[in-house]
């Protein structure tokens, strides 16, 4: 307590009550309906961008084309090659509902990032993870893709010593880890920024010397905001260009 | 002074202190080394960039990825932080 500044604990921030379902494994929250509303959002741009195609692209499918491209070109030729457009359906849904996901942190009445809470973020760097393993032993056999993961060529014979293990955990364990807390940990701190500067804002607006500096923390308030929807987009597209590079390189041994 | 003194006498408070001392003192350590390492990344890909404008595409990809490597490390320190309690 500073003057009067009273944040409230990160429980009361991030957890939300149960809607119905309580108490069981399958409790349904504002976070969960959210969620739902993604999907649905989603599938609704992708079908009404689809469902009139014409040769020269107006509104939807404008947006819609201008997606697709920027998921071909930007991520997949960049990372996996021209062999990688298989993979253009599966990155350019995970971008998208990763996107609609983190941007409900900045909607007014909303303001609640599903990527704040570990679930989502977790599933999907384990479905990843299942993804490139089964990719890596189809395409390379089992004992090719681990060989080719534990001992890349070029090292000198002792170093395996230390390369093995390294190779072992930042493989299998860290690319998971990362995957998912990045993703995560951007959300949550966005979050917290914007509720610490809403607080701080509402606060100083009740002071009555100090409400001078009122406006300077007001415009923060509205520039972090705006900092967050670059933050949304590029969170996306890291989670997405990370998913590519990591079937590439299951793909393709490193040479 | 008399202030410390009662907070001394009441565990509690202390512990509660120093959970908050520890949790500043994990995050700012953490963020450290990769506050130096984005900032390498970044310039050095800024150099890239201007000396050969025709690759920007391709470092700038580059420089997302090497970004969001050197990043994790400071964002595992910023989930341990709330992990930390007394």
């Amino acid at each position: 307590m500073i003057v009067g500044i009273d944040f409230p604990p990160i429980s009361h921030v991030i957890e939300w009550p149960a809607l119905f379902l309580k108490d069981s494994w399958f409790e349904v929250n504002k976070v969960v309906v959210l969620m739902w509303v993604s999907v649905a959002l989603v599938f609704a741009f992708f079908y009404a961008a689809s469902r009139a195609r014409k040769l020269v692209p107006t509104g939807v499918q404008n947006a819609g084309e201008s997606v697709v491209q920027f998921i071909r070109e930007g991520v997949i030729l960049q990372t996996m090659g021209a062999e990688g457009l298989y993979w253009t359906p599966f990155l350019l849904m995970l971008f998208s509902f990763i996107f609609v996901c983190n941007i409900w942190e900045i909607i007014p009445g909303i303001q609640m990032p599903v990527n704040a809470r570990i679930a989502l973020p977790l599933f999907m760097a384990l479905l990843v993870w299942v993804l490139f393993n089964f990719i890596g032993i189809k395409k390379q056999g089992f004992f090719g893709y681990f060989k080719a993961m534990l001992f890349p060529p070029g090292v000198p014979k002792a170093l395996y010593l230390l390369v093995t293990p390294i190779e072992l955990v930042s493989t299998l364990f860290v690319r998971p880890l990362s995957l998912s807390v990045r993703l995560f940990a951007n959300m949550l701190a966005g979050h917290l920024l914007l509720v610490s500067f809403a607080v701080i804002t509402a606060t100083l607006f009740t002071l009555k010397v100090v409400v001078v500096i009122w406006p300077v923390s007001l415009a923060l308030l509205i520039g972090l905001t705006g900092f967050e929807v670059l933050v949304a987009v590029l969170q996306a597209f890291i989670f997405t260009i990370l998913t590519a590079v990591y079937i590439g390189g299951a793909m393709h041994p490193e040479h | 002074m008399s202030h410390l003194l009662l907070a001394a006498q009441d565990p509690g408070e202390l512990a509660k202190g120093l959970t908050a001392v520890g949790r500043g003192i994990v995050y700012g350590g953490a963020a450290i080394g990769p506050g130096i390492g984005i900032g390498i990344v970044v310039g050095n890909a800024i150099t890239a960039m201007a000396r050969q404008p025709e690759a920007a595409g391709m470092v700038r990809t580059t420089m997302f990825l090497g970004i969001a490597f050197t990043e994790a490390l400071a964002l595992f320190g910023f989930v341990l932080a709330f992990i930390i309690s007394g």
